[in-house]
Protein backbone atom coordinates (compact mmCIF):
# COMPACT_ATOMS: atom_id res chain seq x y z
CA UNK A 1 0.00 0.00 0.00
CA UNK A 2 3.04 2.79 0.42
CA UNK A 3 3.53 2.04 -2.95
CA UNK A 4 0.33 3.00 -3.78
CA UNK A 5 0.30 6.20 -2.20
CA UNK A 6 3.95 7.09 -3.80
CA UNK A 7 3.15 6.53 -6.75
CA UNK A 8 2.54 8.60 -9.97
CA UNK A 9 -0.99 6.83 -10.64
CA UNK A 10 -2.08 6.87 -7.11
CA UNK A 11 -1.85 10.49 -7.20
CA UNK A 12 -3.39 10.96 -10.84
CA UNK A 13 -6.45 9.59 -9.03
CA UNK A 14 -6.17 11.81 -5.89
CA UNK A 15 -5.92 15.00 -7.93
CA UNK A 16 -9.11 13.10 -10.41
CA UNK A 17 -11.47 12.35 -7.06
CA UNK A 18 -10.93 15.52 -5.17
CA UNK A 19 -11.70 17.25 -8.33
CA UNK A 20 -14.92 15.49 -9.10
CA UNK A 21 -15.37 15.62 -5.50
CA UNK A 22 -15.20 19.80 -5.88
CA UNK A 23 -17.68 19.43 -9.18
CA UNK A 24 -20.37 17.75 -7.13
CA UNK A 25 -19.82 21.11 -4.63
CA UNK A 26 -19.92 23.50 -7.18
CA UNK A 27 -23.17 21.91 -8.25
CA UNK A 28 -25.03 22.51 -4.71
CA UNK A 29 -22.83 25.67 -4.13
CA UNK A 30 -24.57 26.56 -7.89
CA UNK A 31 -28.01 25.15 -7.51
CA UNK A 32 -28.65 27.36 -4.06
CA UNK A 33 -27.28 30.96 -5.27
CA UNK A 34 -28.85 30.56 -8.77
CA UNK A 35 -32.44 30.85 -6.03
CA UNK A 36 -31.14 34.31 -4.82
CA UNK A 37 -32.18 35.28 -8.57
CA UNK A 38 -35.21 33.46 -8.36
CA UNK A 39 -36.98 33.51 -5.13
CA UNK A 40 -35.05 35.67 -2.21
CA UNK A 41 -37.30 33.18 0.24
CA UNK A 42 -36.31 29.84 -1.05
CA UNK A 43 -32.40 31.61 -0.66
CA UNK A 44 -32.88 32.64 2.68
CA UNK A 45 -34.59 28.68 4.05
CA UNK A 46 -32.02 26.88 2.01
CA UNK A 47 -28.89 29.20 3.30
CA UNK A 48 -30.17 29.06 6.86
CA UNK A 49 -30.51 25.54 6.94
CA UNK A 50 -26.72 25.25 5.30
CA UNK A 51 -25.64 27.62 7.95
CA UNK A 52 -27.18 25.98 10.82
CA UNK A 53 -27.81 22.01 10.10
CA UNK A 54 -25.04 20.66 12.23
CA UNK A 55 -24.51 17.57 9.77
CA UNK A 56 -23.82 20.40 6.78
CA UNK A 57 -21.43 22.18 9.52
CA UNK A 58 -19.30 20.10 11.60
CA UNK A 59 -19.16 17.04 8.69
CA UNK A 60 -19.46 18.39 4.88
CA UNK A 61 -17.97 21.58 5.43
CA UNK A 62 -14.62 19.99 7.08
CA UNK A 63 -15.07 17.28 4.41
CA UNK A 64 -15.04 19.85 1.81
CA UNK A 65 -12.32 22.13 3.19
CA UNK A 66 -10.25 19.40 3.45
CA UNK A 67 -10.97 18.18 -0.58
CA UNK A 68 -10.09 21.82 -1.75
CA UNK A 69 -6.61 21.77 0.39
CA UNK A 70 -5.92 18.11 -0.86
CA UNK A 71 -6.68 19.81 -4.59
CA UNK A 72 -4.48 22.23 -4.31
CA UNK A 73 -1.59 20.86 -2.37
CA UNK A 74 -1.14 17.62 -4.41
CA UNK A 75 -1.47 19.93 -7.35
CA UNK A 76 1.30 22.19 -6.58
CA UNK A 77 3.52 18.87 -5.38
CA UNK A 78 3.39 17.39 -9.09
CA UNK A 79 3.60 21.16 -10.52
CA UNK A 80 6.79 21.20 -8.82
CA UNK A 81 7.69 17.48 -9.29
CA UNK A 82 6.89 17.92 -13.15
CA UNK A 83 9.13 20.87 -13.61
CA UNK A 84 12.21 18.79 -12.16
CA UNK A 85 11.19 16.18 -14.31
CA UNK A 86 12.51 17.95 -17.78
CA UNK A 87 15.47 18.71 -16.13
CA UNK A 88 15.95 22.24 -17.60
CA UNK A 89 13.64 24.03 -20.62
CA UNK A 90 13.67 23.48 -24.63
CA UNK A 91 15.31 26.26 -26.56
CA UNK A 92 11.79 26.13 -28.85
CA UNK A 93 9.24 24.28 -27.39
CA UNK A 94 5.97 24.12 -29.53
CA UNK A 95 3.08 23.18 -26.72
CA UNK A 96 0.54 24.37 -29.04
CA UNK A 97 1.28 22.33 -31.58
CA UNK A 98 -0.21 19.00 -30.09
CA UNK A 99 -2.01 20.53 -26.77
CA UNK A 100 -4.64 23.09 -25.96
CA UNK A 101 -3.41 25.86 -23.91
CA UNK A 102 -6.28 25.12 -20.85
CA UNK A 103 -4.55 21.86 -20.67
CA UNK A 104 -1.16 23.14 -20.44
CA UNK A 105 -2.05 25.94 -17.73
CA UNK A 106 -3.60 24.05 -14.94
CA UNK A 107 -1.35 25.38 -12.71
CA UNK A 108 -2.60 29.41 -13.61
CA UNK A 109 -5.82 28.51 -14.15
CA UNK A 110 -5.86 26.75 -10.08
CA UNK A 111 -3.96 29.45 -8.98
CA UNK A 112 -6.54 32.46 -9.83
CA UNK A 113 -9.23 29.95 -8.91
CA UNK A 114 -7.46 28.92 -5.02
CA UNK A 115 -7.07 33.37 -4.86
CA UNK A 116 -10.30 33.85 -5.43
CA UNK A 117 -11.26 31.26 -2.86
CA UNK A 118 -9.07 33.44 -0.48
CA UNK A 119 -10.86 36.56 -1.62
CA UNK A 120 -14.69 34.41 -1.41
CA UNK A 121 -14.09 32.97 2.38
CA UNK A 122 -13.01 36.49 3.70
CA UNK A 123 -16.29 38.09 1.92
CA UNK A 124 -18.61 35.15 3.30
CA UNK A 125 -17.03 32.18 5.57
CA UNK A 126 -15.35 34.68 7.80
CA UNK A 127 -18.25 36.97 8.01
CA UNK A 128 -20.03 34.22 9.04
CA UNK A 129 -18.17 32.91 11.62
CA UNK A 130 -17.76 35.83 13.07
CA UNK A 131 -21.55 36.75 13.44
CA UNK A 132 -22.45 32.95 14.84
CA UNK A 133 -19.66 32.50 17.17
CA UNK A 134 -17.25 36.01 17.91
CA UNK A 135 -20.33 38.33 18.00
CA UNK A 136 -22.88 35.76 19.05
CA UNK A 137 -25.61 37.10 17.17
CA UNK A 138 -29.25 35.39 17.27
CA UNK A 139 -30.42 33.20 14.79
CA UNK A 140 -31.91 35.63 11.85
CA UNK A 141 -33.14 33.41 8.98
CA UNK A 142 -33.75 36.90 6.79
CA UNK A 143 -30.28 37.97 6.66
CA UNK A 144 -28.99 35.88 3.66
CA UNK A 145 -30.55 37.60 1.00
CA UNK A 146 -30.02 41.46 1.57
CA UNK A 147 -25.98 39.85 2.55
CA UNK A 148 -25.28 38.00 -0.40
CA UNK A 149 -26.90 41.26 -2.59
CA UNK A 150 -25.05 43.89 -0.61
CA UNK A 151 -21.56 41.80 -0.81
CA UNK A 152 -21.78 42.42 -4.98
CA UNK A 153 -22.29 46.58 -4.87
CA UNK A 154 -18.87 47.14 -5.09
CA UNK A 155 -17.51 46.95 -8.77
CA UNK A 156 -14.50 45.53 -8.23
CA UNK A 157 -15.29 42.30 -5.71
CA UNK A 158 -18.04 42.12 -8.78
CA UNK A 159 -15.39 42.06 -11.75
CA UNK A 160 -12.96 39.75 -9.27
CA UNK A 161 -15.68 37.25 -9.17
CA UNK A 162 -16.10 37.20 -12.79
CA UNK A 163 -12.59 37.05 -13.75
CA UNK A 164 -12.21 34.06 -11.22
CA UNK A 165 -15.61 32.47 -13.38
CA UNK A 166 -13.97 32.60 -16.38
CA UNK A 167 -10.32 30.65 -15.58
CA UNK A 168 -12.76 28.33 -13.32
CA UNK A 169 -14.51 27.66 -17.08
CA UNK A 170 -11.15 27.27 -17.96
CA UNK A 171 -9.73 24.80 -15.69
CA UNK A 172 -13.15 22.88 -15.44
CA UNK A 173 -12.83 22.62 -19.40
CA UNK A 174 -10.17 20.31 -18.85
CA UNK A 175 -10.14 18.68 -15.49
CA UNK A 176 -13.84 17.27 -15.60
CA UNK A 177 -13.25 14.69 -18.42
CA UNK A 178 -9.49 14.43 -17.47
CA UNK A 179 -10.66 13.32 -14.27
CA UNK A 180 -12.09 10.34 -15.94
CA UNK A 181 -9.26 9.53 -18.03
CA UNK A 182 -6.96 9.43 -14.68
CA UNK A 183 -8.98 7.07 -13.23
CA UNK A 184 -9.00 4.45 -15.86
CA UNK A 185 -12.19 5.64 -17.31
CA UNK A 186 -11.76 5.91 -20.94
CA UNK A 187 -14.94 3.75 -23.31
CA UNK A 188 -17.50 4.28 -25.33
CA UNK A 189 -18.69 6.39 -23.09
CA UNK A 190 -16.11 9.02 -23.04
CA UNK A 191 -17.48 11.30 -25.76
CA UNK A 192 -20.95 11.84 -23.90
CA UNK A 193 -18.49 12.90 -20.98
CA UNK A 194 -16.30 15.29 -23.13
CA UNK A 195 -19.80 16.82 -24.18
CA UNK A 196 -20.67 16.68 -20.57
CA UNK A 197 -17.67 18.47 -19.68
CA UNK A 198 -18.46 21.45 -22.09
CA UNK A 199 -22.01 22.12 -20.96
CA UNK A 200 -20.69 22.21 -17.41
CA UNK A 201 -17.69 24.10 -17.54
CA UNK A 202 -19.67 27.06 -19.77
CA UNK A 203 -23.07 26.91 -17.84
CA UNK A 204 -21.85 26.74 -14.04
CA UNK A 205 -19.45 29.45 -14.02
CA UNK A 206 -21.40 31.74 -16.56
CA UNK A 207 -24.47 31.02 -14.20
CA UNK A 208 -22.47 32.41 -11.14
CA UNK A 209 -21.25 35.24 -13.13
CA UNK A 210 -24.97 35.87 -14.20
CA UNK A 211 -25.77 36.02 -10.61
CA UNK A 212 -22.76 37.92 -9.25
CA UNK A 213 -23.80 40.54 -11.84
CA UNK A 214 -27.63 40.51 -11.56
CA UNK A 215 -26.85 41.66 -8.11
CA UNK A 216 -24.26 44.28 -8.80
CA UNK A 217 -26.86 46.10 -11.23
CA UNK A 218 -30.46 45.43 -9.29
CA UNK A 219 -29.32 46.33 -5.59
CA UNK A 220 -31.67 46.67 -3.16
CA UNK A 221 -32.93 49.41 -2.61
CA UNK A 222 -33.39 51.15 1.06
CA UNK B 1 17.16 25.28 -50.54
CA UNK B 2 19.08 27.35 -48.36
CA UNK B 3 17.97 26.43 -44.32
CA UNK B 4 19.67 28.40 -40.88
CA UNK B 5 19.94 25.67 -38.53
CA UNK B 6 20.56 26.22 -34.93
CA UNK B 7 21.92 23.04 -33.43
CA UNK B 8 22.41 21.94 -30.15
CA UNK B 9 25.62 21.29 -29.45
CA UNK B 10 27.35 19.83 -26.19
CA UNK B 11 30.25 17.75 -25.62
CA UNK B 12 29.74 15.44 -23.35
CA UNK B 13 27.11 14.54 -20.24
CA UNK B 14 28.77 16.58 -18.10
CA UNK B 15 29.58 19.60 -20.09
CA UNK B 16 27.05 22.64 -20.51
CA UNK B 17 25.34 23.03 -24.26
CA UNK B 18 24.74 25.78 -26.33
CA UNK B 19 23.19 26.37 -29.74
CA UNK B 20 25.28 26.80 -32.66
CA UNK B 21 24.48 28.51 -35.56
CA UNK B 22 24.65 26.57 -39.11
CA UNK B 23 23.72 27.49 -43.20
CA UNK B 24 23.26 24.73 -45.27
CA UNK B 25 22.63 25.37 -49.12
CA UNK B 26 21.43 22.80 -51.29
CA UNK B 27 19.20 20.76 -49.71
CA UNK B 28 16.25 18.76 -51.87
CA UNK B 29 12.77 18.77 -50.44
CA UNK B 30 13.04 14.86 -51.45
CA UNK B 31 15.67 14.25 -48.62
CA UNK B 32 15.12 13.26 -45.52
CA UNK B 33 15.67 14.80 -42.30
CA UNK B 34 18.38 12.88 -41.44
CA UNK B 35 20.10 13.07 -44.85
CA UNK B 36 19.79 16.67 -44.27
CA UNK B 37 22.14 16.27 -41.64
CA UNK B 38 24.26 13.94 -43.16
CA UNK B 39 25.26 16.34 -45.60
CA UNK B 40 26.00 19.11 -43.20
CA UNK B 41 28.04 16.59 -41.36
CA UNK B 42 30.33 15.73 -44.30
CA UNK B 43 30.71 19.97 -44.92
CA UNK B 44 31.70 20.11 -41.39
CA UNK B 45 34.17 17.27 -41.90
CA UNK B 46 35.51 18.56 -44.95
CA UNK B 47 36.44 21.89 -43.08
CA UNK B 48 38.12 19.91 -40.31
CA UNK B 49 35.30 20.59 -37.61
CA UNK B 50 33.66 17.72 -35.56
CA UNK B 51 30.43 16.51 -37.28
CA UNK B 52 26.80 16.93 -35.30
CA UNK B 53 26.26 13.51 -33.61
CA UNK B 54 22.88 12.33 -33.22
CA UNK B 55 20.91 9.03 -32.99
CA UNK B 56 20.09 7.40 -36.16
CA UNK B 57 20.02 3.27 -37.40
CA UNK B 58 17.28 1.94 -39.90
CA UNK B 59 15.82 5.09 -41.71
CA UNK B 60 12.47 3.20 -42.12
CA UNK B 61 10.94 4.30 -39.18
CA UNK B 62 10.58 0.94 -37.25
CA UNK B 63 13.60 1.08 -35.11
CA UNK B 64 12.67 3.66 -32.99
CA UNK B 65 16.57 4.49 -33.02
CA UNK B 66 16.43 8.52 -34.18
CA UNK B 67 14.93 11.28 -32.37
CA UNK B 68 15.49 14.91 -32.17
CA UNK B 69 13.42 17.67 -31.44
CA UNK B 70 12.75 19.73 -34.24
CA UNK B 71 11.32 23.55 -34.28
CA UNK B 72 9.98 22.68 -30.36
CA UNK B 73 8.57 18.93 -31.59
CA UNK B 74 9.62 15.64 -31.12
CA UNK B 75 10.35 14.31 -34.63
CA UNK B 76 9.30 17.25 -36.24
CA UNK B 77 6.27 19.09 -37.62
CA UNK B 78 4.68 16.05 -39.54
CA UNK B 79 2.55 13.41 -37.92
CA UNK B 80 2.42 9.81 -37.68
CA UNK B 81 6.50 9.63 -38.84
CA UNK B 82 10.02 9.41 -37.20
CA UNK B 83 12.96 11.81 -38.14
CA UNK B 84 14.32 9.87 -40.22
CA UNK B 85 10.91 9.75 -42.12
CA UNK B 86 10.50 13.43 -42.30
CA UNK B 87 11.05 14.89 -45.33
CA UNK B 88 12.44 18.21 -46.39
CA UNK B 89 9.82 19.43 -48.54
CA UNK B 90 7.96 19.70 -45.20
CA UNK B 91 10.29 22.61 -45.06
CA UNK B 92 10.56 26.27 -47.10
CA UNK B 93 13.97 27.95 -48.76
CA UNK B 94 15.09 30.17 -45.76
CA UNK B 95 14.08 28.60 -42.59
CA UNK B 96 15.45 28.59 -39.92
CA UNK B 97 14.98 24.68 -37.95
CA UNK B 98 16.28 24.72 -34.37
CA UNK B 99 17.08 21.51 -33.56
CA UNK B 100 17.60 20.31 -29.73
CA UNK B 101 17.92 16.77 -27.93
CA UNK B 102 15.04 15.61 -26.79
CA UNK B 103 14.43 16.98 -22.58
CA UNK B 104 14.30 15.20 -19.57
CA UNK B 105 16.07 14.87 -16.68
CA UNK B 106 15.42 10.72 -17.55
CA UNK B 107 17.03 11.36 -20.78
CA UNK B 108 20.71 12.41 -20.07
CA UNK B 109 22.27 14.03 -23.15
CA UNK B 110 25.20 11.67 -24.05
CA UNK B 111 26.37 14.10 -27.03
CA UNK B 112 25.00 16.87 -28.82
CA UNK B 113 21.83 15.48 -29.76
CA UNK B 114 21.96 11.89 -28.32
CA UNK B 115 20.60 11.17 -25.62
CA UNK B 116 20.47 8.31 -23.20
CA UNK B 117 17.03 6.37 -23.48
CA UNK B 118 18.32 3.56 -21.46
CA UNK B 119 15.54 4.49 -18.94
CA UNK B 120 12.53 2.51 -21.04
CA UNK B 121 14.86 -0.64 -21.13
CA UNK B 122 14.89 -0.59 -17.40
CA UNK B 123 11.00 0.21 -17.59
CA UNK B 124 10.59 -2.97 -19.92
CA UNK B 125 13.08 -5.28 -18.07
CA UNK B 126 10.75 -4.76 -14.67
CA UNK B 127 7.74 -6.30 -16.02
CA UNK B 128 7.44 -5.83 -19.77
CA UNK B 129 7.62 -9.49 -21.08
CA UNK B 130 5.87 -13.22 -20.55
CA UNK B 131 7.45 -15.91 -18.83
CA UNK B 132 7.20 -18.41 -21.07
CA UNK B 133 8.65 -22.37 -20.68
CA UNK B 134 10.73 -23.10 -23.33
CA UNK B 135 11.80 -27.09 -22.20
CA UNK B 136 10.15 -28.34 -25.43
CA UNK B 137 6.30 -28.27 -23.96
CA UNK B 138 5.80 -24.30 -25.34
CA UNK B 139 2.49 -24.56 -26.74
CA UNK B 140 1.55 -22.64 -29.66
CA UNK B 141 0.77 -18.97 -28.96
CA UNK B 142 -2.16 -19.61 -31.68
CA UNK B 143 -3.68 -22.62 -29.71
CA UNK B 144 -5.38 -20.21 -27.19
CA UNK B 145 -8.37 -18.35 -29.06
CA UNK B 146 -8.80 -14.46 -28.67
CA UNK B 147 -11.15 -12.51 -30.12
CA UNK B 148 -9.80 -10.04 -32.84
CA UNK B 149 -10.71 -6.87 -31.16
CA UNK B 150 -8.65 -7.61 -28.18
CA UNK B 151 -5.83 -8.75 -30.90
CA UNK B 152 -6.20 -5.93 -32.57
CA UNK B 153 -5.66 -3.48 -30.05
CA UNK B 154 -2.88 -5.35 -28.42
CA UNK B 155 -1.17 -5.50 -31.97
CA UNK B 156 -1.90 -1.60 -31.89
CA UNK B 157 -0.29 -1.10 -28.44
CA UNK B 158 3.05 -3.24 -29.20
CA UNK B 159 3.43 -1.45 -32.39
CA UNK B 160 5.13 1.62 -29.90
CA UNK B 161 8.94 1.46 -30.52
CA UNK B 162 10.23 3.34 -27.64
CA UNK B 163 11.63 6.32 -29.51
CA UNK B 164 10.66 8.72 -26.31
CA UNK B 165 8.86 11.16 -28.03
CA UNK B 166 5.91 11.24 -25.70
CA UNK B 167 8.08 12.22 -23.31
CA UNK B 168 10.02 15.06 -25.07
CA UNK B 169 6.55 16.42 -25.75
CA UNK B 170 4.98 15.77 -22.85
CA UNK B 171 5.13 19.54 -20.78
CA UNK B 172 5.68 16.76 -17.58
CA UNK B 173 8.38 14.66 -19.12
CA UNK B 174 5.84 11.56 -18.56
CA UNK B 175 7.10 8.27 -20.13
CA UNK B 176 3.15 7.45 -19.43
CA UNK B 177 2.04 6.59 -23.16
CA UNK B 178 5.38 4.22 -23.79
CA UNK B 179 4.74 2.45 -20.18
CA UNK B 180 1.04 1.80 -21.05
CA UNK B 181 1.73 0.78 -24.58
CA UNK B 182 4.19 -1.78 -22.79
CA UNK B 183 1.65 -2.57 -20.40
CA UNK B 184 -1.42 -2.94 -22.34
CA UNK B 185 0.21 -5.13 -25.38
CA UNK B 186 0.12 -8.00 -22.64
CA UNK B 187 -2.84 -6.77 -20.28
CA UNK B 188 -4.98 -7.40 -23.58
CA UNK B 189 -3.54 -11.05 -24.30
CA UNK B 190 -4.57 -14.55 -21.74
CA UNK B 191 -0.61 -15.11 -21.99
CA UNK B 192 -0.23 -11.47 -20.18
CA UNK B 193 -3.16 -11.94 -17.93
CA UNK B 194 -0.47 -14.51 -15.46
CA UNK B 195 1.53 -11.47 -14.34
CA UNK B 196 -0.15 -8.89 -14.94
CA UNK B 197 -0.34 -7.57 -11.46
CA UNK B 198 3.13 -7.82 -10.78
CA UNK B 199 4.00 -6.53 -14.20
CA UNK B 200 1.80 -3.37 -14.20
CA UNK B 201 3.49 -2.45 -10.63
CA UNK B 202 6.94 -3.04 -11.02
CA UNK B 203 6.53 -1.51 -14.39
CA UNK B 204 4.63 2.14 -12.67
CA UNK B 205 7.43 1.73 -9.41
CA UNK B 206 10.08 1.67 -12.35
CA UNK B 207 8.74 4.16 -14.52
CA UNK B 208 8.43 6.28 -11.36
CA UNK B 209 12.00 5.74 -9.96
CA UNK B 210 13.57 6.83 -13.16
CA UNK B 211 12.21 10.67 -12.81
CA UNK B 212 9.86 10.61 -15.27
CA UNK B 213 6.69 13.39 -14.24
CA UNK B 214 3.39 12.93 -14.20
CA UNK B 215 0.24 12.66 -17.02
CA UNK B 216 -2.20 15.34 -16.70
CA UNK B 217 -3.91 14.10 -20.11
CA UNK B 218 -2.85 16.80 -22.26
CA UNK B 219 -2.50 14.22 -25.29
CA UNK B 220 0.41 16.16 -26.57
CA UNK B 221 2.42 12.42 -26.35
CA UNK B 222 -0.44 10.88 -28.47
CA UNK B 223 -0.78 13.97 -30.99
CA UNK B 224 3.44 13.56 -31.33
CA UNK B 225 3.79 9.60 -31.53
CA UNK B 226 4.92 8.33 -34.67
CA UNK B 227 3.02 5.06 -33.65
CA UNK B 228 -0.26 6.65 -33.01
CA UNK B 229 -0.19 5.24 -29.72
CA UNK B 230 -3.61 6.43 -28.22
CA UNK B 231 -4.61 7.61 -24.84
CA UNK B 232 -6.91 4.80 -23.60
CA UNK B 233 -3.23 2.99 -23.11
CA UNK B 234 -2.85 5.18 -20.39
CA UNK B 235 -6.55 4.98 -19.05
CA UNK B 236 -5.95 1.17 -19.21
CA UNK B 237 -2.35 1.00 -16.85
CA UNK B 238 -4.62 3.39 -14.59
CA UNK B 239 -7.34 0.71 -14.62
CA UNK B 240 -4.76 -1.98 -13.72
CA UNK B 241 -2.40 -0.45 -11.58
CA UNK B 242 -5.31 0.30 -9.74
CA UNK B 243 -6.69 -3.16 -9.44
CA UNK B 244 -3.49 -4.43 -8.99
CA UNK B 245 -2.83 -2.07 -5.95
CA UNK B 246 -6.14 -3.54 -4.40
CA UNK B 247 -5.73 -7.26 -4.86
CA UNK B 248 -2.15 -7.13 -3.54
Amino acid sequence: MSGLIKSSIARKVVMALSGLFLVVFLTQHFTINITSVIDPETFNSWSHFMGYNPLVQFVLQPILIAGVIIHFVMGFALEIQNKKARGGSYVKYKGSANAPWVSRNMIYSGLVVLAFLVLHFYDFWVHEMAYKYIEVSPEDPTRYYHETVEKFEPFWRTILYVIAFVLLSLHLWHGFASSFQSMGWNNKYTPAVKTLTKIFSVVIPLGFAFIALYHHFNPITH
Amino acid sequence: MKLYLKIWRQKDASSPGKIVDYTLDGVEGDMSFLEMLDILNEELVSKGEEPVEFDHDCREGICGTCSLQINGEPHGPDRLVTTCQLHMRKFNDGDTIVIEPFKAKAFPVIKDLIVDRSAFERIQQAGGYISVNTSGNTVDANAIPINKHDADEAMDAATCIGCGACVAACKNASAMLFTSAKVSQFALLPQGRIEAVERVQNMVRQMDLEGFGNCTNTGACEVECPKGISLTNIARMNREYLSASLKG
